[in-house]
């Protein structure tokens, strides 16, 4: 398949209205074999790769950009991916994120933190993939599993472990907790709870690079905003609104779906009706691309093209990470759901179902070590051994490192001290006259009630 | 979703049956507060900035363009009077004319104030509250949106939290119902969460309340579904006055501001100043000083007070008309010396009585100030009712002003 040449007339015609758009080949109802309706399923996916059905997760001739980047760059020039500087940092990164989300996990366990905590494990690659290609000044939006997105953005692990913590060293003085991070300092915009509310946030953000440039005039603006969320995100219709919004006004915005199939517990194939997410892009007049989520490589060469097509004003780009969380949907899930059965719609046809029944065979465990195979960082240690970019002392050393890093924070954390009751009125407003004039015709704020936080609101 | 309905036309000659002689009367303003001299204080009623010292007459732009659009509303709006009173200072204009008036000078005065929502560009408005704008500002100064009000509520949050000062435009305010998580959420909320790092100056406003006879999605009385949010304020105009100076001091907050707009209310006529002026977001207004009880009411309920009043005074009361204004914080001290001074208060809103304004006003009275009543507090609210389509019908829902003036007599027995 000419996979090169596909990808590129998706990425040079982004904006074509053209009804006879790159999708139109891809419809799979048209595709020869009937099993097909399926056959962009991620569930094929798993068996296929592991099976070796090669079975094709993308039927027609939309193609990863992923793979025509590897093409590309075997053809075109021998040289490696990254650095050996690049390829370090990029292991760094992965490891701490890793590291910080399994001591969260234990501290967690230990009554250091509290509320619904959800870990990141597995899904390294996505994140450090794009944020670590980022400008200071570009901005990350965040959904509720956003530690990691924190710490690729630079956001020091103290910080987030003592927001964690409930403490008032934490990067948002503990009142945010841990599915709201934000740091001002390092443009992470949140840190949202809700599916799909960060969406139009990072539009917004996108709107004022875009603002910035043209009403502004300040030339030199070319800030890229990321919004993150995940498979569940994409059925919610925030997404598809600003899907239109970004791409009708030609924001700089990249919108990543790490698609770890599994909404809590609600398979992907079983919510949605055509499970290939990036397809969705060329439906608004932007280029979708599929990528390995767990091949951080990969995750990378994608992302430097849709941060750089966003950076020189060329629009949004929409980008599936096919990736896997290693943990359940949070600290306080069993994980119990992740069970193949469940993914049986019950208005499948015969031949899907049957199909779908061999499924079954292949169980939760199956599908975790499928993936757990496919660990990101132990792939990246490999790749970066494999090509003399790194010696095993080397990446030792940085494992090491981490660990006094991660030791570090949990230890700043404890030792922090929490929010005294001053603090809670203090940011409820930001112009504290907000609270209004008391009955003596003083703003309320001047109370040293308001300011001890003892004031009745 | 979100019928296109003729804005203009539907307020035109809005106040005709209710309230025709309340321009001059209600919007009378006081325009120094009584009795307020603490020296801690450093607020004041209002700001006027003299940029020149002269006042101007035909030969300012301003006023001259003024002019034009009063010509322009007078043709639609048969009955309001000509009164060619170019020799007196300040400029007329109606209710809509003053809001973007107020919004034309903050973008000209703070190139990071932008405009966003539905048909406010070249359309002009569904009230024309911004209208001629985006020829003067441009496309993204003046930002037409798709009909995706969750959306593009949220993004005009994601740019106040990265230095805009967007306006959002609620064509009606009731399809705001649909942004309610981020206004929530994340235009409530999120300063906090975010530990004080991020500010949202954004202001919300647009048209609601009960109009006439446009059917219970239309007529929604959303102040007391939002009150209860944490960091935002909330502040209802009532004349164009107050619209001019509370849009502007709206924009100029660091916080987020909800400004609500009363259908019905777009067409009122008054002269304002040419000066440069703005309201103080939290505090009400005087409208009318009186003895016996106090009368707090806001948007359009306050006409309905006034036309009330003048049916008091003749029965011997002297009632004192307090415009709340600020429905969230309340101005507790203009509030509470009126309670001090009169002893009784009745409240009277156009907002549901379950969780309304009027309730939140009752408890806080009550909290504040119960050793001054000598009554009950009397608190007349529109019906529990999905605002009915039939005029009758929905003219019992809302409070008239009959019963306001039965009110009053049986406080003051």
């Amino acid at each position: 398949m000419n996979g090169a040449s596909c990808a590129a007339k998706i990425s040079t015609q982004p904006f074509s209205l053209n009804p006879t758009s790159p999708t139109s080949h891809d419809n799979p109802l048209v595709s020869p074999k009937p099993t097909s309706l399926f056959l962009g399923s991620t569930r094929k996916l798993r068996l296929s790769s592991s099976s070796k059905l090669n079975l094709h997760r993308r039927s027609g001739t939309v193609v990863a950009v992923s793979d025509v980047v590897k093409q590309k760059k075997s053809k075109s020039t021998p040289s490696l991916l990254i650095t050996k500087e690049e390829g370090l940092e990029l292991y760094e990164d992965m490891i701490l994120g890793r590291a910080f989300e399994d001591m969260c996990a234990q501290m967690y366990y230990r009554g250091k933190m509290f509320g619904f905590v959800h870990l990141y494990n597995g899904q390294e690659a996505v994140s450090t993939g794009f944020i670590k290609l980022l400008k200071q000044q570009d901005s990350v939006v965040s959904t509720y599993r956003d530690h990691v997105h924190a710490l690729s953005k630079g956001v020091p692990a103290r910080a987030v472990m003592s927001e964690l913590f409930g403490k008032t060293t934490g990067c948002c003085r503990g009142q945010g907790g841990s599915m709201h991070m934000f740091s001002r300092e390092h443009n992470l915009l949140g840190g949202f709870a809700f599916i799909g509310e960060g969406i139009p946030v990072a539009t917004g953000a996108a709107f004022t690079s875009k603002y910035k440039r043209e009403v502004l005039k300040e030339a030199d603006c070319d800030h890229v905003t990321l919004a993150f969320f995940g498979d569940g995100t994409c059925n919610n219709g925030q997404f598809f609104e600003c899907l239109n919004m970004a791409a009708l006004w030609k924001l700089p915005i990249v919108f990543v779906v790490e698609n770890n199939l599994w909404a809590i517990g609600m398979s992907h194939l079983r919510a949605t009706s055509d499970p290939q997410i990036y397809k969705k892009g060329p439906a608004f007049g932007m280029p979708g691309i599929h990528v390995d989520g767990m091949d951080v490589l990969k995750v990378r060469e994608v992302a430097k093209e849709a941060i750089g097509r966003a950076r020189r004003g060329e629009g949004p780009t929409l980008v599936e990470c096919e990736t896997y969380r290693f943990r359940g949907h949070s600290l306080a899930d069993p994980d119990e759901l992740r069970d193949p059965g469940s993914h049986l719609n019950p208005f499948f046809s015969q031949v899907q179902k049957c199909h779908l029944i061999q499924c079954r065979a292949a169980s939760l465990a199956a599908e975790k070590a499928h993936y757990a195979a496919r660990d990101p960082i132990t792939a990246l240690k490999k790749y970066l051994i494999e090509n003399s970019l790194a010696s095993e002392a080397d990446l030792k050393a940085i494992d090491k490192k981490i660990d006094e890093v991660v030791e570090d924070a949990v230890e700043f954390a404890d030792e922090s001290p929490v929010p005294s009751r001053s603090q809670l009125l203090e940011n409820v407003f930001a112009d504290p006259k907000g609270f209004g004039i008391g009955p003596d015709g003083r703003y309320r704020c001047e109370d040293p009630k308001f300011t001890e936080g003892t004031a009745h609101v | 979703m979100a019928a296109t309905f003729h804005g203009v036309r539907a307020t035109v000659a809005a106040l005709s049956s209710s309230s025709s002689p309340s321009n001059s009367f209600g919007c009378k303003r006081l325009i120094s507060s009584p009795s307020r001299s603490f020296s801690v204080r450093k607020r004041a009623s209002f700001t006027v900035v003299r940029s020149d010292g002269s006042v101007n007459f035909d030969l300012n732009s301003k006023g001259r363009r003024a002019q034009q659009l009063i010509a322009n509303a007078v043709a639609t709006k048969a009955d309001s009077s000509p009164a060619s009173s170019s020799s007196k200072p300040g400029h007329e204009l109606l209710l809509f004319e003053a809001l973007r008036e107020g919004l034309e000078e903050e973008m000209e005065r703070d190139p990071r104030v932008c405009v966003m929502g539905e048909d406010i560009g070249h359309y002009g408005g569904s009230y024309k509250v911004t209208k001629g704008l985006a020829t003067k500002f441009g496309d993204l100064r003046v930002l037409d949106t798709p009909i995706a009000e969750n959306s593009f509520t949220g993004m005009g949050i994601g740019a106040a939290m990265t230095g805009l000062r967007p306006v959002v435009e609620g064509m009606n305010m009731g399809f705001l119902l649909l942004a309610f998580n981020q206004i929530s959420n994340n235009c409530g909320m999120l300063h906090y969460t975010s530990g004080g790092q991020f500010t949202i100056p954004i202001v919300i406003r647009g048209p609601g309340g009960v109009g006439r006879q446009l059917g219970a999605e239309h007529s929604q009385r959303l102040e007391s579904y939002l009150q209860s949010i944490p960091g935002i304020q909330m502040v209802a105009c009532s004349t164009p006055y107050n619209a001019k100076g509370l849009m502007k001091a709206a924009i100029r907050s660091e916080n987020p501001v909800i400004l609500l707009e009363h259908v019905l209310l777009y067409n009122l006529k008054e002269r304002i100043p040419d000066e440069d002026y703005i309201c103080n977001l939290e505090e009400a207004e005087m409208v009318r000083p009186g003895e016996h009880v106090t009368i707090l009411t806001y948007s359009r309920m306050r006409y309905h007070v006034m036309q009330a009043a003048k049916t008091l005074v003749n029965k011997g009361y002297d009632p004192e008309v307090i415009d709340i204004r600020s429905l969230k914080p309340f101005d507790l001290y203009t509030i509470g010396n009126s309670v001090k001074k009169t002893h009784r208060v009745l409240i009277v809103e156009e907002c549901m009585r379950t969780g309304g304004i009027g309730a939140s006003l009752t408890a806080a009275i009550t909290e504040n100030f119960n050793d001054y009543l000598d009554a009950p507090i009397m608190c007349l609210s529109s019906q529990d009712v999905p605002t009915p389509y039939a005029g009758t019908l929905e003219e019992w829902t809302i409070v008239q002003p009959a019963q306001i003036v039965t009110a009053v007599e049986q406080l003051c027995q």
